[in-house]
């Protein structure tokens, strides 16, 4: 190639030494560039709508917050019209109802993982597992309307907070069914084995080495469940009524959450109900957003990594 | 592990030593405790299969006496009357919101998602990596219905003059007709984009994932080669990645189509005498939001069950939906094995 | 204590597939045995099969006889838990349990087995430690976590949580393979320590500490590619190693091949 440009005195001289090695054309380097600027827009387009929500949220419901009677009182004797009270039922409906699903699903996803990874074989853990992916993919509306069909319609039962409790048992049982099946598989068989070979027997072994081990894993895995449950509302809307007042009793009369209390002043339309909308929609993120940071706080301490 | 989507991609790998995993039936014979703890572990498998098929079951049984009751066709009619002597109900209309609405949500999710989880794992500085993952994933984490309500009161009043200016360049098309009514936060291509925002952080998980999980010497091959880093990508990245890309949309597809609140709360339903419309800047409710809507009416069994039948068609919807994505996830396993 | 261990015809599959065939030997007890033998020739696969730990993976199974002072170890009325509190195990690489304590990992095999004494725990980690040569090592910190160990000495921790439960054999499956020299030499002093109690059953691909650890030897090779594997040849370590009967043999310990 040089000996070529030698003889050819027309030829410009070669301008920089990169061209000796063939270069990189300047298309490509520009499409490389242009790839690069894409990727960084995605991220921030991305985040333009987390940003803009969070940031209405807190602007329009922060006011709310720091209203100490918020904390303190219901909406009961409250009218749409005026402002004032509290969205205290509307959060411990909420968290009651998280706390009663997660004792529900926690045991059954949890042992459910167990099956799939210590024990599970052949078709049935085939099947098994493809149910776990369809249980995933399962809209809420669709596990409401089961639970209305079978509680509802079927047995003639009234529309209570446990109902609801069972639509959400539905919905979280497979997450915590796949972050716990994730954890397990994260446990080193070499584990498995010492512990065989002290003579200890396989549950024993299953409960005393594989779930102490991943067992900040599969707490992270429930409180990210419980998180997504929680912001829930299709199952609501269907099975739980809202009320203004405090109740506490899953098994008798209405139960407000937050999910439904945001949908009932929603649909008033006035001004003081569109504030308690944010009001109550900044708390449901909180208590999200705080389950979430925990729970990814707790995977820290997991004793099992890649 | 961060996994918001419920979907593991570790399930997709051999494990780590490539010897099949201990599974030790014998590893503890039949001792009392193993029985129970076996047979509970067990149990509590075919609990989650008999869930599953109760939910077809009790929905099919449920639905039957009220479509032998519907004096119109339930797959071709537009019409939605569900109670009285002579109910007429089908479903076309919510199909068409239904699959409208999600296809516009994949449109935009899946390209930007792809892109955010390529940023994440090959171009964002280490300092972002971790906290731009968070980031993303706290989308998930705002309510269905804090979406709605947002967009119906805050965002959606953007929306109207890029309708008007798409209705200006491509209205000739009925597809992209603008007419004004109803208003563009209350149309299909709104909640598409509602929809989008929500399902991002699946697709990017997901995604995310596939790629952290394309093999180092991959991308040093490429990059010896002399390529650049997108032509890394291209050649390495993402041809690794597509059968995690393409079960990350479907899995993100399944949610767009069962998604409710946000859809309900901005959607403003067809008039029922109105012509359908072929345009995504319409109106019209989608299976899940015309259940929401109405939840409050279930008054008779034949009216509930008309509700019920519209809940199987989505379910069915969904079921074939994860179902693909689960073959797609399968044969990758037979694939990377 | 120390028991003698008798394997005849012995075949171990996976599923269909043999991996080991025709496998007799005698080990003698108080005495360290050595597998020796090209990677895959089966040798960790024969020493697993000596407690049962063989067919906890999936369609592990054997045929032949294992008899441990005249006890069938595959009879159907043995229980392979009970077998394997007898015969206990050593793996390749330490693995202490991560959520436990120093102390915790030793007593592990005693507590899951339900001894609740704390007294009686406390006598057998100190008694354990002291046996695996770790005691003064760790006495001062006995409740920090085993991982915070270095990797010597969380074998000799993964040694010291073996003898805890009081086996009578002993099984190491190269358990220097992932140590180095100078924590090499503890371990291998400490199997001449442990050779008084207990039968001892060693694999290793280091045909020095063969050499040097062992009483007796066992050659293990394949018949061919993609058959199962043999035992080729057992004898005292010294004819061994100074004058094999097997031409195979000769040329695996003088480097020839493997």
């Amino acid at each position: 190639m040089s000996a070529v440009r030698t003889l050819d005195e027309s030829a410009p001289p070669a301008t920089t030494g990169v061209d000796d090695f063939g270069g990189k054309s300047t298309g490509r380097a520009l499409t490389d560039q242009l790839a690069r600027v894409v990727m960084w827009a995605a991220f921030v387009i991305a985040l333009i709508p987390l940003v803009w929500i969070l940031g209405t949220t807190v602007l329009k419901g922060g006011q709310m917050l720091l209203d100490a009677s918020w904390w303190g009182n219901s909406q009961s004797g409250i009218t749409a019209r005026r402002v004032g009270g509290g969205a205290v039922h509307a959060i411990q409906g909420t968290l009651i109802q998280a706390f009663v699903t997660a004792l529900i699903s926690v045991p059954i996803g949890v042992l459910t993982a167990v099956y799939l990874v210590e024990y599970g074989r052949g078709r049935l853990a085939k099947t098994v597992s493809f149910m776990v992916d369809i249980l995933t993919g399962i809209p809420s509306i669709v596990a409401a309307l089961f639970i209305y069909a079978v509680w509802v319609v079927t047995f003639g039962f009234q529309r209570i907070g446990f109902a609801v409790c069972l639509a959400l048992t539905m919905l979280m049982i497979p997450t915590v069914v796949r972050s716990t099946e994730e954890m397990l598989k994260l446990v080193p068989n070499e584990l498995r084995e010492a512990s065989y070979a002290l003579g200890v027997p396989k549950w024993k072994t299953i409960m005393k080495i594989v779930i102490p081990t991943s067992f900040s894993g599969i707490v992270t895995g429930v409180l990210l469940g419980l998180a997504r449950v929680m912001g829930e509302t299709a199952p609501l809307i269907i099975l739980g009524p809202y009320t203004k007042v405090i109740a506490t009793n899953l098994f008798d009369g209405l139960m407000a959450t937050l999910p439904t209390m945001i949908y009932q002043e929603y649909s008033e339309n006035l001004q003081p109900a569109v504030d308690r909308v944010w009001g109550a929609a900044l708390t449901l993120i909180l208590i999200i957003f705080l389950l979430n940071i925990l729970g990814r706080f707790v995977g820290r301490f997991s004793k099992v990594r890649n | 592990m961060s996994s918001i989507t419920g979907h593991s991609a570790i399930d997709e790998l051999p494990t780590s030593d490539g010897r099949p995993p201990l599974e030790a039936d014998r590893a503890g014979t039949g001792r009392l405790g193993d029985r129970i703890f076996g047979g509970l572990a067990t149990g509590a498998g075919l609990l989650v299969v008999a869930l599953v098929s109760l939910v077809g079951v009790f929905l099919v049984v449920q639905a039957v006496p009220s479509l032998l009751n519907n004096n119109a066709n339930f797959l071709t009619s537009r019409e939605w009357v569900a109670s009285g002597a002579e109910p007429r109900f089908g479903i076309v209309d919510l199909l068409w919101a239904t699959i409208v609405t999600s296809v516009i949500a994949m449109l935009i999710a899946v390209p930007l998602g792809v892109a955010v989880a390529l940023f994440i794992t090959q171009y964002a500085p280490p300092w972002l990596t971790r906290s731009a993952a968070t980031l993303v994933d706290l989308l998930a984490a705002v309510p269905s219905i804090v979406y709605g309500f947002w967009g119906l009161t805050v965002a959606g009043q953007y929306f109207e003059p890029f309708a008007e200016v798409v209705d200006r360049v491509l209205g000739w098309l009925p597809v992209f007709e603008y007419t004004g009514t109803p208003s563009a936060k209350s149309t299909l291509a709104f909640a598409g984009l509602i929809l989008a925002i929500m399902i991002l952080p699946i697709v990017t998980a997901i995604s995310r994932e596939v790629f952290a999980q394309v093999p180092t010497t991959h991308k040093e091959g490429a990059l010896a080669l002399g390529a650049t880093k997108w032509e890394m990508i291209r050649v390495a990245v993402l041809p690794f990645g597509k059968p995690g890309i393409i079960s990350a949309a479907m899995l993100g597809l399944g949610r767009a189509l069962g998604e409710t609140l946000a859809v309900t709360l901005l959607l403003s339903a067809l008039n029922t005498s109105s012509a359908f419309s072929f345009s995504i800047f319409g109106g019209g409710e989608t299976f899940a939001s015309r259940i929401a809507n109405d939840a409050g009416e279930f008054d008779s069994a034949q009216k509930t069950g008309a509700y019920i039948a519209a809940g199987l068609v989505l379910f069915i919807l969904t079921f074939i939906v994860n179902a693909a994505a689960r073959v797609v996830i399968e044969r990758r396993k037979a694939f990377t094995e | 204590m120390a028991k003698r261990i008798d394997v005849k015809d012995l075949d171990i599959y996976y599923g269909d597939f043999k991996a080991v065939e025709g496998v007799s030997l005698t080990v003698e007890p108080r005495s360290v045995t050595a597998f020796i033998g090209p990677s895959g020739c089966g040798k960790s696969t024969v020493l697993r099969t000596l407690n049962r730990m063989h067919e906890v993976i999936p369609g592990g199974r054997v045929e032949g006889k294992v008899t441990l002072d005249d006890q069938d170890l595959y009879a159907s009325s043995m229980d392979p838990v009970a077998v394997r509190r007898t015969v206990g195990m050593v793996f390749q690489r330490p693995n202490p349990f991560p959520t436990m304590s120093i102390r915790d990992n030793v007593a592990a095999g005693l507590r899951l087995n339900g001894v609740k004494n704390k007294k009686k725990l406390d006598e057998v980690v100190e008694r354990s430690l002291k046996g695996a040569n770790l005691w003064n090592e760790v006495k001062d910190r006995l409740d920090k976590p085993g991982a915070g160990l270095s990797g010597g000495q969380q074998q000799r921790l993964c040694i010291a949580r073996a003898i805890a439960v009081e086996p009578q054999v002993l099984l190491m499956d190269e358990p220097c393979s992932a140590l180095d020299p100078i924590s090499t030499l503890a371990i291998e002093d400490l199997i001449n320590d442990l050779k008084s109690q207990y039968t001892i059953v060693i694999v290793t691909h280091n045909m020095q500490q063969a050499a040097r650890v062992s009483d007796q030897t066992a050659f293990f090779n394949l018949k061919a590619t993609g058959q199962p594997g043999r035992l080729v040849e057992v004898a005292d370590t010294q004819k061994i190693f100074s004058n094999p009967t097997q031409k195979a043999t000769e040329d695996y310990i003088s480097g020839r091949f493997g």
